[in-house]
């Protein structure tokens, strides 16, 4: 009803609803066109895999993975009544359980110490962060030297000491936390990068307010340096996570699932019942369980994480 | 007691260029101590220094008649607010000012009742339980001053905490702080770039430049007798006329062809230097009357302030200010009267700068009269 009535007024009124149209929708062409490498790329490697893997969960296939009989949900009735998935499922919980704290308190304390400003801490930090520059699969088998039952360091220190030689990747008790302490040293590098590019953007200005305030090193760590680095932590301990539930390269190395599956990790089951055995259908189970899993953890440590982390 | 005494006191970064070089002075109990300088004069690393964190190169630093170079920040006695206020942005207001004293250890009780006497004296009651983001500049300010003054340390050190503000909120904290420092007898040592500041603050006032002492002593002292010509600039608002001249025949003789007037007793001084630079405050060259017009001078810019009107003038190749009450309807490229008289103009040594001959200390009077 307004613009008729002012019509009369202006000549040559434009229609202000029409041409916001039109430029929102020129706008929107605009952001997909610079979006459209993003889509393609995502749409080949990761949406239609996913879309195809959820399709294959429900069917039995050939050999080939082309499927064959459908079969709705008995493949994820089969895979929680077995034995196996069940073992690597609480596994990877493990490996979770001991990776995730293992390789953030380590690197931490490294980014603390590689933060204080000495002479030659460059060297250090280009140290610490090495191992981000090694493939997992060149430390896989520096680690297997280092693990070997008879000529590796490991069991010799541990003779050395007086102790009986362990079986690092032989024995079921000790397989699991060989390959953790492997990975750990492999995340060591990024996470340790990350946390030290969070410890420096912390303003030094609070640091010399505490240290007139009488405030202790300790006291400094625990009242500014963590709550200032909780958004990094944060981050570090989603990236973490997630990495460890998709651990593959060390397992295939190290120990290819052994001994007794104790180290037979999700995504190692996974490509096991899918390459080994041709059984897509419980393989692509498996993979949305595991997405499922993931998805599940990151949601609830996003809930958690909001209460506790201080964004600037 | 000299609450703060400093000793020839020098600080160079890797042996090399001194950014601060021999300082000495000191600081009595209860002062309000302005060092002001340009930026990159050095005072806030002595600022630094003095509250122990930055290392002291040479010289020697003294509290209450104690060697105190050694000793680190928190054994000082001292408190300090930044210029970006170094507030805990994860804590409430009510953690961020008890954050010393629980580093301290100090009782819970004496914690509670010391910070409900600080927030009470600060305005911060109702703004406890907020953190800093939710704060305006004007109230983050205050938990700086509480978080310093909560501590009860004798010497409170502050490292431009202005001049994040806007005028209006500057000029109120200025009689603020001034007020704060009155009332709990603190020692204060202020660091500005900004000579209002310093002039309005300051017991005494140090100026610095590229690291040395330029002068030390009241404001007013400043402002009437400046040490030298960089005090003389530095010092005052509108900045103080400056020009090179000439001596002849009881005549100064400005560049322009200006000519004043003077006294022999005034002249004899300036004989033995071989170039002479004068300068007149702003408020100095006044509206001439029939009586006592010098000059007619051309105007190149005119400034209606509502109370005072600011009118530029073109002297040679300087432009010269004058600052008169009133409005004053005058037009750029107009020639108008001025009276210059020779008492009211100082003298320095163009060649080192040093004061020769400072004006007539104005009398009260004639401060009614203007």
């Amino acid at each position: 009803m307004n613009e008729i009535a002012y019509q009369p007024e202006f000549q040559t009124s434009v229609n202000f609803t029409k041409e916001k149209k039109k430029q929102r929708i020129s706008n929107l062409i605009k952001g997909i066109l610079f979006l459209l490498p993003s889509i393609l790329l995502f749409g080949v490697f990761l949406f239609y895999p996913m879309g195809k893997t959820i399709y294959l969960s429900f069917f039995l296939t050939d050999n080939r993975g082309d499927p064959t009989v459908f079969v709705g949900l008995e493949n994820y009735v089969k895979i929680f009544q077995s034995s196996n998935f069940l073992q690597s499922l609480k596994s990877t919980l493990l490996f979770a359980l001991f990776t995730v704290p293992g390789t953030i308190l380590v690197s931490l304390v490294l980014a603390i110490l590689a933060n204080e400003k000495l002479r030659g801490i460059g060297v250090f930090r280009t140290i610490f962060s090495s191992t981000m520059g090694i493939s997992v699969a060149a430390a896989s088998v520096f680690w297997m030297f280092l693990f070997h039952p008879t000529i590796g360091w490991l069991n010799r220190i541990v003779e050395a000491m007086g102790f009986e030689a362990v079986g690092w990747l032989t024995d079921p008790d000790w397989a699991l936390l060989s390959v953790s302490i492997s990975t750990i040293w492999m995340n060591i590098g990024f996470t340790f990068l990350i946390l030290l590019g969070g410890l420096q953007s912390i303003d030094s200005y609070l640091y010399e307010s505490a240290d007139i305030d009488g405030a202790g090193y300790f006291y400094k760590l625990r009242r500014i340096t963590i709550p200032m680095l909780s958004p990094t932590l944060f981050f570090v301990l989603t990236v973490t996570l997630i990495n460890a539930f998709q651990t593959f390269g060390q397992v295939d190395m190290l120990t290819r699932g052994g001994p007794q599956n104790e180290t037979n990790l999700i995504v190692y089951s996974i490509y096991q019942e899918a390459f080994m055995n041709y059984q897509f259908g419980t393989a692509s189970a498996q993979a949305i369980i595991l997405f499922i899993i993931i998805l599940l953890l990151t949601l609830v440590q996003f809930k958690l994480g909001e209460r506790k982390v201080h964004y600037q | 007691m000299k609450a703060v005494e400093c000793i020839d006191i020098s600080k160079s970064y890797d042996k090399q260029k001194s950014v601060l070089d021999q300082i000495s002075f000191s600081i009595e109990e209860g002062e309000f101590y302005v060092l002001v300088g340009p930026s990159g004069s050095g005072k806030s690393t002595l600022l630094r220094m003095i509250a122990g964190l930055e290392e002291i190169s040479s010289g020697m630093l003294r509290m209450n008649d104690k060697v105190v170079n050694h000793l680190p920040p928190k054994d000082r006695k001292l408190s300090m607010v930044f210029q970006n206020y170094a507030l805990y942005p994860h804590l409430t207001v009510e953690q961020n000012i008890l954050f010393g004293l629980r580093a301290k250890k100090v009782d819970k009780k004496e914690q509670q009742k010391r910070l409900l006497e600080t927030a009470e004296m600060m305005g911060l009651t109702d703004l406890l339980k907020r953190k800093p983001k939710h704060l305006s500049g004007g109230q983050r300010q205050r938990v700086a001053l509480a978080r310093s003054v909560v501590s009860r340390s004798p010497i409170c050190l502050m490292d431009e905490p202005l001049s994040n503000l806007d005028a209006k909120l500057r000029a109120h904290m200025r009689v603020e702080i001034r007020r704060l420092q009155r009332k709990l007898g603190l020692t204060m040592i202020y660091v500005t770039h900004d000579q209002i500041e310093a002039m309005t603050m300051g017991d005494r006032i140090m100026v610095l430049n590229d690291g040395k002492i330029q002068q030390i002593g009241e404001p007013i002292t400043l402002y009437n007798e400046p040490a030298n010509l960089f005090v003389a600039s530095f010092i005052g608002s509108p900045k103080i006329n400056l020009s090179k001249v000439n001596l002849l025949d009881q005549k100064i003789i400005l560049e322009c062809g200006l000519e004043l007037a003077l006294e022999k007793g005034d002249l004899l001084p300036l004989l033995t230097y071989k170039n002479v630079t004068m300068g007149i405050r702003a408020e100095h060259i006044l509206p001439g009357t029939h009586e006592n017009t010098t000059h007619l001078l051309e105007v190149v810019n005119v400034e209606q302030l509502g109370n005072e009107t600011l009118l530029t003038f073109e002297v040679g190749k300087e432009l010269w200010t004058a600052k008169w009450l009133g409005q004053w309807k005058v037009k750029a490229g107009e020639y108008v009267p001025v009276s210059i008289s020779t008492k009211n103009i100082s003298f320095f040594d163009t060649d080192t700068g040093v004061l020769i001959k400072p004006c007539m200390p104005t009398t009260e009077q004639e401060v009614v009269l203007i």
